[in-house]
C-alpha cells in the first residue's frame, strides 16, 4: 500500500541558515520522482524531512490525508536506502534483511518467507548467511534495497543510492532499482546530484537549487523545455549566445532564424544544445572556425569558434571519416525546433511561455 | 506521540543522574576541598597561611622543582625513546618483532613501584649488580637513589606510552609521503626530523600529556627509590598522613596547587596541539624493509637492549618470587615458600584485587557508552558539560582523588570512608575519562545513516541502541574495557588513601610488605599481579585481532 506524500510550505532552518525557505511539492502515489539538484541545493535535506531525521522548522508534511510532522522515523513507514547503504556489519545479509520485520508483527514463518523472496528478489538468496563485510559494493545496495522493501513500506527514499558504485554497476543497479520500483508499484522518493541517472529512472523530476524547485516535470519536458538557465545548464550541455529578438525571429550572430511560437522584443539568450547546431554547405549562415576535435566513439565532439570568438561545443554523430583538422572554416544553421529562448538574465524561458 | 515522550525521558534521565553523580562524587569532593584550603579550620575565616606555608619554606617548595624537574627529564626522555623505538618498528624489519611489541606492552602495564622495587634488588646498595660490580670487578657502582633512580624507573615505564600512540599514529602515514621526500632529496635522519616528526608532531602532544600526568602524579616510585629526593605527591601523602584526623587544610592546599598546574599544562597542550593538528588518511601504509650492515646491527643491538631493561624488573622480580629469603636478605635455594606464606596473610587481597576493579568497571563501561552516547549523538549544552565535567579526573593526580574522597565521605550526610564503595568509586573517577575518550572515537566511527536505518526500518530509539548501536561499538567497547581492568589493579596512588585491612588490594599489599622488608612475600605478591596482568593482555590481543567490524 503505498501513498502519495504531500509537502506545503516546507521551511528547513539550521540556526539561522536557512536551507528550505519555502517548498511545496506533490508526489503522487507509485510514483517515481527524483529530486536533482547540485550539492548544498536542500535535495538530501527535504528528504531527510520527509523521513523524520530532520526537524521541520515549517510547513505540513503529509502521506494522503495523514499528517506526519512529528511523527516518529520508526511509525512513518518508510524503506530507506543510504547513501553508504549503512548495513548492518554485525549482521548477516539474512539479519539484516529480517531486522524491520521483527520490529513488527510477524510471526516467524512469515518472516522467514518474506525475506526469502526478497532475498530472491534482489537475487542475494544465495549470499543470505554471510557478513556485509565480505559482499560486493553492488551486493551490499542489493541488501540495502531488500531491506528497505521487505517491510512492505508506504515510501520508498533513496539517497543517492549509486553514488559509490563504479560506472558499470551503477547502469547495472539503476536499471534493477527501476524494475523493481515498477514491480513493486511503490512511491518512490529519489535523490540524485547526477542528471541522466535522474532522466533514465524517473517518472517526474524535481530540480532543485538553493532550496528552491527550479523546474518541475518529466525527464522529456525538463531536458527539451528547461524553464530556465539553470535548468538549461545543470541537465545535459548547452551553449548560451546573446542574440537579438524581434517578434519571432532571432538574430544569432547575423544568421537570422525563425521560432515557432515567440513573441518578444529585446536582447535574448539563445540555449543551443551541442546536437542542435548543425553543419550545413549554405554560406548564408553562421560562419565558424573548428578549433578542436575530440572523438569518443559514438560521437565527436567539435569545438568551434563563433565570430564573437565565443567558443561553442558541438556533437556530431561519428562517421567513418568525419574529422575536422583544426583551423578549417565551416558553416553552422541551429534546429530551431528544439533550441529555447531565454530573457537576457536567464530567468525565464520565452518560448515555454508562450506554450502555457 | 506516546514514543517521543518515553525518548526524551530515557535520554534526559540519563544526563539528569550522571550529573547528579558528577557532582556528588567529583564536584563536591573537590571543592570540600577547594574550601579546606583557603579556610581556617578553627575561626571559618579565608586564609591564604596554608600556601603561605608551603612556599615560605624550602623543605615544601623544593619538592615542586623536585617534581617538575623529574617530569620533564622522563617526559623527554620517554617522548625520544618511545619515538625513535615506534618509527624503526614501522620502517625496518626486526627480528622477533610481535614478541617485542607485547614485552614492551607489558613492561608498561605494572604499577611503577615494582619497578623502582626491582630496580632496588638489582642496582641498591645491596643490590645484585652492585654487588658483583664490588665484588668480582672492584668497581664501585654510582648510587640509584634518588633522582636518577626515579628517572630510570619512570622512563622505562613510561616510554612505552609513546611507542604505542607513535605506532599509531605512524600507520596514518601514507609511505608515499616518505617516497615523495625520498623524490624530493630527503632522506634517512633528516627525513625523520623533516618530515616524519612534524606529519606525527600531534600524536607526539598528545602522548607527552599523559606521560607528564602519569609522571607528575606517580607516587610509588619517588617514595620507594626517591630516599631524600622527594617530590610533590609524596609531600601530599605525608601532609595527609601527618595530619589525619585532625585539620586537612594543609594537605588539600597542596593537593589544589597540584590540580592548578597539572590544569596548567593541560591548557598548554590543548592550545599547542589545536594549532598543529591536521588529519591524515592513508592508503599505502609504511612496510618495514629488510635492512642491511652496521645500521641495521645497530638498530637491533638499541631496540634489545632498551626492551630487555624494561622488562628486567618484571622478569627479576618474577624470579626472586621463587627464592629463599629471610626478611630482606635472600639465601641460597628456591622453593614456593614465599607464595605459602603470601598465601596465608594476604587473607582476601586477591579477592579484593579482583573483585573492587570489576564492580568498578562494570560502572566505568555503562557510564561511558551512555556518556559517549549523549555526547556524540545527543549534543546539548548540557551533555557537553558533562563532556568537560568527565575530563576533570584526567588532570588530576590519583593521590589527590584519593584524598578529596576520603576528606568528602569521612563525614555525615555520607560516610564511605574504609569501605570498598569509596575503593570502587575512586577506581571509577579515576578510569572513566580514558574509557569515555575511546567508546567516543568508537561512535564517531559508526555512520549515524546505521542507526535511521534501524528507526526508518521501525526499530524504537532504545531498540536502535541495544540492537545496533552497542554491538557495533562492542569491539571497542571490550578492548577499552580490557584496558581499564589492567591499569584498576594495579592502581595505587588513590587506593592507598582509601584502603583499610578489609579493602587491600594486591598492589597495597606489594607496597606495604616491600616497605615492611617482606621481599619474599612482596616478589610472591608482584608474581601474582604480574600473571593477572599478562593473562589479561594476552586477552585483549585475542579480542582484538578477532572479527573486527569494518566499516
Amino acid at each position: 500500500m503505498s501513498v502519495a506524500i504531500d509537502i506545503r510550505h516546507a521551511l528547513k532552518k539550521y540556526g539561522d541558515n536557512t536551507i528550505i525557505p519555502d517548498l511545496t511539492l506533490k508526489i503522487k502515489d507509485g510514483e517515481f520522482f527524483t529530486l536533482l539538484g547540485p550539492s548544498g541545493c536542500g535535495k538530501t535535506t527535504l528528504l531527510r524531512m520527509i523521513a523524520g531525521f530532520n526537524t521541520i522548522e515549517g510547513g505540513e508534511f503529509y502521506f494522503d490525508e495523514n499528517f506526519i510532522n512529528d511523527l516518529d522515523p520508526s511509525k512513518r513507514n518508510i524503506g530507506m536506502v543510504f547513501q553508504n547503504y549503512a548495513i548492518f556489519p554485525h549482521l548477516t545479509v539474512r539479519a539484516n534483511v529480517e531486522f524491520g520485520l521483527k520490529n513488527r508483527d510477524f510471526n516467524k514463518k512469515d518472516i522467514g518467507s518474506l525475506a526469502d523472496k526478497f532475498l530472491k528478489l534482489m537475487q542475494i538468496y544465495e549470499y543470505r548467511d554471510r557478513m556485509p563485510e565480505n559482499l560486493s559494493g553492488g551486493q551490499q545496495q542489493r541488501v540495502a534495497l531488500a531491506r528497505a522493501l521487505v517491510i512492505a513500506p508506504d515510501v520508498l527514499l533513496m539517497d543517492e543510492p549509486l553514488s559509490n558504485l563504479d560506472a558499470k554497476l551503477r547502469l547495472e543497479m539503476r536499471q534493477a532499482i527501476r524494475d523493481i520500483q515498477k514491480e513493486v508499484g511503490i512511491t518512490t522518493v529519489y535523490v540524485t546530484h547526477d542528471q541522466e541517472e535522474a532522466m533514465a529512472i524517473s517518472d517526474r523530476i524535481a530540480v532543485m537549487n538553493m532550496g528552491e524547485i527550479q523546474q518541475l516535470g518529466t525527464p522529456q519536458s525538463i531536458y527539451h523545455r528547461p524553464v530556465n538557465e539553470f535548468v538549461a545548464n545543470f541537465i545535459g550541455r548547452t551553449n548560451l549566445i546573446i542574440a537579438d529578438c524581434d517578434k519571432d525571429v532571432i538574430d544569432v550572430l547575423g544568421h537570422k532564424v525563425q521560432i515557432k511560437d515567440l513573441d518578444y522584443k529585446g536582447q535574448v539568450k539563445v540555449s543551443i544544445r551541442p546536437e542542435e547546431f548543425m553543419l550545413t554547405d549554405d554560406t548564408n549562415t553562421i560562419n565558424a572556425v573548428v578549433k578542436d576535435t575530440v572523438f569518443l566513439g559514438l560521437n565527436t565532439h567539435f569545438f568551434i569558434e563563433l565570430p564573437n570568438k565565443q567558443v561553442v561545443e558541438v556533437i556530431k554523430e561519428s562517421m567513418i571519416d568525419n574529422m575536422i583538422e583544426p583551423g578549417t572554416d565551416v558553416y553552422m544553421t541551429i534546429n530551431t525546433e528544439k533550441v529555447n529562448v531565454y530573457t537576457e538574465d536567464g530567468s525565464k524561458n520565452l518560448v515555454i511561455a508562450y506554450e502555457d | 506521540m506516546k514514543i517521543k515522550k518515553s525518548k526524551i525521558n530515557l535520554w534526559s534521565t540519563s544526563t539528569l543522574s550522571l550529573l547528579v553523580l558528577y557532582t556528588i562524587f567529583l564536584i563536591i569532593p573537590l571543592f570540600i576541598l577547594l574550601s579546606e584550603s583557603f579556610v581556617d579550620r578553627d575561626t571559618g575565616q579565608f586564609t591564604l597561611e596554608n600556601f603561605q606555608r608551603f612556599f615560605g619554606k624550602k623543605y615544601y617548595y623544593s619538592t615542586l622543582l623536585n617534581s617538575f624537574k623529574v617530569t620533564v627529564s622522563v617526559t623527554a626522555i620517554a617522548v625520544a625513546l618511545g619515538t625513535t623505538l615506534a618509527y624503526f618498528f614501522a620502517r625496518f624489519k626486526i627480528r622477533g618483532a610481535k614478541t617485542l611489541r607485547i614485552l614492551i606492552i607489558l613492561s608498561s602495564m605494572s604499577a611503577p613501584f615494582v619497578g623502582a622495587y626491582s630496580w632496588i634488588l638489582l642496582l641498591g646498595r645491596n643490590g645484585v649488580v652492585t654487588k658483583f660490580f664490588e665484588g668480582v670487578l672492584g668497581v664501585v657502582m654510582p648510587d640509584i637513589y634518588g633522582f636518577k633512580g626515579i628517572l630510570l624507573v619512570l622512563s622505562l615505564q613510561l616510554y612505552p606510552l609513546i611507542f604505542l600512540y607513535i605506532s599509531g599514529a605512524l600507520s596514518n602515514v601514507d609511505n608515499s609521503l616518505l617516497e615523495a621526500s625520498q623524490n624530493l632529496g630527503c632522506t634517512g635522519a633528516k627525513r625523520f626530523f623533516k618530515v616524519v616528526v612534524p606529519l606525527i608532531f600531534p600524536t607526539v602532544l598528545a602522548g607527552a600529556l599523559l606521560v607528564f600526568m602519569r609522571c607528575f602524579s606517580d607516587f610509588g616510585t619517588p617514595m620507594l627509590i626517591g630516599e631524600g629526593y622527594r617530590t610533590f605527591p609524596v609531600t601530599i601523602y605525608d601532609a595527609y598522613m601527618s595530619e589525619l584526623g585532625g585539620n586537612n587544610s594543609f594537605a588539600a592546599s597542596i593537593a589544589i596547587l597540584a590540580i592548578i598546574l597539572t590544569l596548567i599544562i593541560f591548557m598548554v597542550q590543548r592550545y599547542i596541539a589545536n594549532k598543529k593538528a591536521f588529519t591524515m588518511n592513508s592508503i599505502n601504509k609504511i612496510r618495514p624493509i629488510r635492512i642491511g650492515g652496521i645500521r641495521n646491527i645497530l638498530i637491533h643491538i638499541f631496540a634489545y637492549v632498551l626492551i630487555s631493561l624494561s622488562i628486567a624488573p618484571q622478569a627479576y622480580v618474577i624470579y626472586t618470587s621463587f627464592r629463599n629469603v629471610n626478611g630482606t636478605v635472600f639465601t641460597s635455594g628456591y622453593s614456593l615458600n614465599n607464595y605459602v606464606i603470601a598465601f596465608s596473610k594476604m587473607g582476601n587481597a586477591i579477592r579484593n584485587t579482583i573483585v573492587i576493579p570489576l564492580i568498578a568497571l562494570a560502572f566505568v563501561l555503562i557510564f561511558a557508552v551512555f556518556i559517549a552516547y549523549l555526547v556524540v549523538r545527543k549534543r546539548s549544552k548540557i551533555t557537553a558539560t558533562i563532556d568537560t565535567v568527565s575530563m576533570i579526573p584526567y588532570i588530576v593526580p590519583g593521590i589527590v582523588v584519593g584524598i578529596a574522597l576520603a576528606n568528602a565521605f569521612s563525614r555525615p550526610p555520607m560516610v564511605l570512608t574504609g569501605s570498598m564503595t569509596i575503593m570502587v568509586i575512586a577506581l571509577i573517577i579515576r578510569r572513566l575519562p580514558y574509557t569515555i575518550r575511546s567508546s567516543v572515537a568508537t561512535l564517531q566511527q559508526i555512520p549515524i545513516t546505521i542507526e535511521e536505518a534501524a528507526l526508518s526500518l521501525g526499530a524504537s530509539n532504545i531498540k536502535t541502541f541495544w540492537k545496533i548501536t552497542i554491538p557495533m561499538m562492542s569491539a571497542g567497547i571490550i578492548s577499552g574495557a580490557i584496558l581499564s581492568w589492567i591499569t584498576m589493579i594495579s592502581e595505587l596512588a588513590s587506593a592507598i588513601l582509601l584502603y583499610t585491612g578489609k579493602t587491600r588490594t594486591l598492589t597495597i599489599e606489594v607496597y606495604t610488605q616491600v616497605l615492611r622488608g617482606n621481599y619474599g612475600v612482596a616478589a610472591a605478591l608482584a608474581a601474582i599481579l604480574a600473571v593477572l596482568t599478562t593473562l589479561s593482555l594476552v586477552l585483549f590481543n585475542k579480542v582484538n585481532k578477532g572479527r573486527d567490524l569494518s566499516m
